[in-house]
């Protein structure tokens, strides 16, 4: 049966690290405060406090915009929100409802050829600011207010996910995007990087078709198969980390598909991840949905871009991960599985291009010779075993030394492959029946003999030739 | 008992003159307002908070002046409405939901005006959160027009008009949303100015309708509302709202002859409902003004029917979202300490702004507002300014209203557009009708107070006094 076809959308939050708050200029490095010593009267919503908008966050989302390939709406609002909660202090939250600062970007996750494996739309980004955090201790609510009015990003993507697989590349490549952008510590335990999927499933074929919705249904004639989406979706809420997300989903597949299979329709509703039974549970049905009264943010005028400066941000893009990915692939010839690991984590990859630009500028190309070098010292540097806690010269004179090719003694050579074949008659027939293995042994015994000082590939050619 | 006055008149440019010279301190001047509050105030009600600490700032203005520093207003004793958040002094809004809320900072416009060398002498009621015309709605009992203790001083800005107007305090600060410092001017004899919307910022004033509420004053004479409005006036970096333009020195731009100015007369006003000898009156007006040079024609606001309608869908939307933080979680009583006015504008705002029914009403008023921005500009190209009277009739009894909301609502008609196009507009006293107070209104263009200020303060000098008499 493979006729249920999940839909997956995301909404991700993202906290800036900017200096101040979005709409304050207390400082926004919250975390592990004392509890509300980092307020004043706008981010405690006090009478008669008005916000203003941080110009920092602003480019800091249009940054973010630009390299999801969105549109930059040049005149955009800010609006309220309105909720009642009391880490909420004004009763609204400052947010944009119908003019966010990017719209219509797209991301590509790409295999590893770097063939575009499925691109994920971005439906838009927009700027909000984060609320209070409650702590509720011995039988007692507080609330803090430090956090209240920190900036945050929410991206929203198309329901264009269908599993689990494809949502964690997607997140822990949207993790690495946000720091090369330097625009977010992303730091998911601390809450600056938080996950809200909405799943669904539909059905893709065959005339008994059980898609709840008469209306919007549509037979796409090209594909055979009906296009619509569902009309119900599942959120799921706290999720603080990829493998959560990776366990709520597939749990939310499999709990929809079931309650589809026995001709129901899943409700539409919110439900919260624990992490300790690895399930969803119910936590708000549609009935209990918000109406947020959304309408224009009257403290803040309209804000306006001009071209030029929208340009300016664009130019100043750092170079973000698929490019280093294809060129690290491409220039250094470096093997997939090592260019995703070094792309990934700034200290490594910083270093690799350093001990790079260092092994050309100072001609170690040519004593190295091997087409495979960067792949090598790439190597090193993952698997740690050159320690890269060390200036650049001290290490490259290490790698040097371990990928310099060995020179060798072939008289010395010959007659130690003479010595080896007569010590070891077992070896040899057993090469000679068939038994390949047998080769490593007997080239480990040569290398013993030349104490080490041979190049391991012409010891085995030398001795493959010698056996024929 | 015979009280001696050191003041007889209410006037900066007097006050001020006697200060400079030395005739006068700052506390002789602060101790004669605050005698006048304890003989007048349990009477008119204006104050719901008298600063005792008023004399001691007035030393040390006094002191300031001794050592040769000068501010604008050194020593200068001025009321505030009870929705400028002053640091340390009790701020209500004229709600028992803030009556025990003392805020942690002062207002912009408080600021300013404590630099300026300002002596707070305390804190003035009104409607509560400023909803109403007529200061019936405050919860700290009403206010009584000092000239008919029967009567209404107006609202929302009741005891800054009615202290000015008794003598209580020479200046009074206000807010003006649709008309709350001009309606209450005009009602209680004084000069009040609604600065265009930006001019003044509103940061830590008490927010009502955030995209109208203008912050301006009521004073005795224009010359004194142009000096205020040169210090109350700036771009503040706290208040994304305030307009982009310099504030000059309004006072010191004043006396320039007006012979030539364009008035215009609104053709909409000049119909039912205008009380007729308000109407008599205001034509005399426009006679003084055509006598001092103007020319004064007639000019059509067209969609001007429509702002009492597009406010009351606007300002409550604002006014629910606004009043939401009053949840008394950090600060303030619990919210069924919010009286009948404010319950009526938050579920109007709540069920206008709601899903299904914010394009209907929500948006729809915010097109008709443009329109009505429109209307003004268009009116702007071929006149200087605008004159109107400020209200279609006097001051009405209390409780007269009280029970009807939307009579109450339309006293507003002829100062509630001025609002929705967020231009400046300062109400002078005129010839008294039914031997009560009236007032007449100078409409500019945004930001053009000067324009205002000096047409006005030629009227008020060709006018001459006015024959009223206190009833206290």
């Amino acid at each position: 049966m493979n006729n249920y076809q999940p839909v997956i959308g995301l909404e991700i939050h993202v906290e800036l690290s900017t200096v101040s708050k979005m709409f304050c200029s207390c400082p926004a490095d919250w975390f592990g405060k004392e509890p509300n010593t980092l307020t004043c009267p706008v981010c405690l919503g006090l009478p008669g406090a008005l916000p203003v908008a941080n110009r920092q966050a602003i480019e800091w989302v249009v940054k973010l915009g630009l390299a999801m390939r969105c549109g930059i709406n040049m005149v955009s609002k800010f609006d309220r929100k309105h909720y009642f909660y009391p880490d909420l202090p004004k009763g609204f939250q400052i947010s944009q409802y119908d003019v966010p600062f990017c719209h219509g970007g797209s991301y590509d996750l790409l295999d590893n050829k770097l063939e575009k494996l499925k691109t994920i739309n971005i439906k838009r980004i927009h700027m909000e600011e984060d609320t209070g955090k409650l702590i509720h201790k011995n039988g007692k609510s507080y609330v803090d207010f430090n956090r209240c009015g920190v900036p945050l990003v929410e991206i929203v993507t198309e329901p264009d996910f269908e599993n689990s697989t494809q949502v964690k590349q997607f997140l822990e490549e949207l993790h690495t995007l946000v720091l090369y952008l330097n625009i977010s510590d992303a730091n998911m335990e601390e809450g600056s990087m938080r996950l809200e999927p909405n799943i669904s499933i539909r059905k893709v074929q065959g005339s008994t078709l059980h898609v709840p919705s008469k209306k919007n249904i549509t037979l796409n004639a090209v594909h055979g198969m009906w296009s619509d989406l569902p009309n119900y979706k599942v959120e799921v809420k706290n999720i603080n980390s990829f493998k959560f997300a990776v366990q709520a989903i597939d749990y939310e597949i499999e709990r929809q598909i079931e309650i589809l299979k026995r001709g129901d329709i899943p409700p539409q509703e919110t439900r919260g991840f624990d992490p300790n039974i690895h399930r969803t549970v119910s936590q708000r049905t549609k009935e209990e949905a918000h109406d947020y009264r959304y309408f224009p943010e009257p403290d803040i005028p309209p804000i306006t871009l001009e071209n030029s400066y929208v340009e300016g941000v664009k130019a100043d893009l750092p170079e973000l991960p698929q490019q280093k990915l294809r060129r690290y692939i491409k220039t250094y010839k470096l093997r997939y599985q090592d260019a995703t690991i070094l792309i990934s984590d700034s200290k490594l990859f910083n270093f690799f291009e350093q001990v790079s630009g260092h092994l050309i500028t100072g001609h170690k190309t040519e004593e190295l010779k091997d087409e495979n070098m960067y792949s090598m010292v790439a190597n090193l540097i993952i698997n740690k075993k050159i320690s890269i806690d060390q200036p650049i010269d001290s290490f490259v004179a290490e790698a040097v030394k371990k990928l310099k090719p060995v020179e060798t003694d072939e008289e010395e050579l010959v007659r130690a492959i003479d010595w080896v074949i007569n010590e070891n008659a077992n070896a040899v027939l057993n090469y000679k029946q068939g038994n390949i293995n047998s080769i490593m042994f007997l080239v480990g015994q040569v290398m013993q003999k030349m104490k080490g000082k041979a190049d391991a590939q012409l010891v085995r050619s030398k001795l493959e030739e010698a056996l024929s | 008992m015979q009280y001696y006055k050191i003041m007889n008149s209410n006037s900066l440019k007097v006050i001020l003159e006697k200060l400079e010279k030395r005739e006068i301190t700052s506390v002789e001047i602060t101790k004669q307002y605050l005698d006048e509050i304890k003989k007048k105030d349990s009477q008119i009600n204006a104050f719901i908070t008298v600063n005792d600490k008023a004399l001691n700032e007035a030393k040390l203005a006094d002191d300031k002046r001794q050592r040769g520093d000068k501010g604008v207003l050194l020593g200068v004793p001025i009321a505030l409405k009870d929705v400028y958040s002053t640091r340390g002094l009790k701020t209500t809004a004229g709600s028992r939901v803030l009556e025990n809320y003392i805020p942690p900072y002062d207002a912009t416009a408080v600021k300013k005006l404590k630099q300026a060398g300002a002596v707070i002498l305390g804190k003035t009621n009104l409607d509560a959160w400023a909803h109403g015309s007529s200061g019936e709605n405050s919860d700290f009992g009403v206010t009584h027009n000092p000239y008919d203790l029967k009567s209404t001083p107006g609202g929302s800005s009741s005891g800054s008009a009615a202290a000015v107007a008794s003598g209580m305090a020479p200046v009074a600060a206000g807010t003006d949303t649709g008309g709350s410092i001009r309606l209450p001017a005009s009602f209680c004899n004084v000069v009040g100015l609604k600065p265009t919307y930006g001019r003044v910022s509103r940061y830590g004033i008490i927010a009502m309708g955030s995209s109208f509420d203008s912050i301006g004053h009521i004073t005795q004479d224009v010359f004194s509302s142009a000096l205020v409005l040169s210090v109350t006036g700036e771009i503040d970096p706290n208040d994304g709202t305030t307009g982009k333009v310099a504030v000059t020195q309004y006072h010191k731009l004043l006396g320039k002859p007006i012979n030539g100015v364009k008035l215009g007369i609104i053709k909409e006003f000049m119909k039912e409902g205008l009380d007729s000898e308000i109407k008599k009156n205001f034509g005399k007006a426009c006679k003084t003004l055509e006598d001092l040079g103007c020319e004064i024609v007639e000019i059509s606001l067209p969609h001007v029917d429509y702002a009492t309608s597009t406010y009351y869908i606007l300002v409550p939307a604002e006014v629910s979202s606004n009043l939401g933080r009053m949840d008394g979680v950090r600060f303030g009583n619990s919210r069924d300490h919010f009286s009948a006015e404010a319950k009526r504008r938050v579920m109007i705002g709540t069920y206008t702004l709601s899903s299904g029914y914010y394009d209907a009403y929500y948006n729809k008023a915010l097109k008709v507002r443009r329109l009505i921005i429109n209307d003004f500009n268009n009116a702007f190209k071929s006149v200087d300014a605008i004159i109107a009277p400020t209200s279609p009739t006097p001051p009405f009894k209390l409780g007269e209203k009280l029970n009807e909301p939307l009579s109450m609502y339309l006293s507003d008609i002829y100062v509630c557009p001025m609002n929705l196009a967020g231009v400046p507009a300062l109400s002078v006293p005129m010839e008294p009708a039914h031997n009560l107070p009236c007032g007449i209104q100078f409409v500019g263009r945004q930001f053009d107070e000067n324009t205002i200020f000096n047409i006005a303060h030629a009227y008020e000098q060709a006018r001459g006094d006015i024959n009223l008499k206190l009833k206290i």
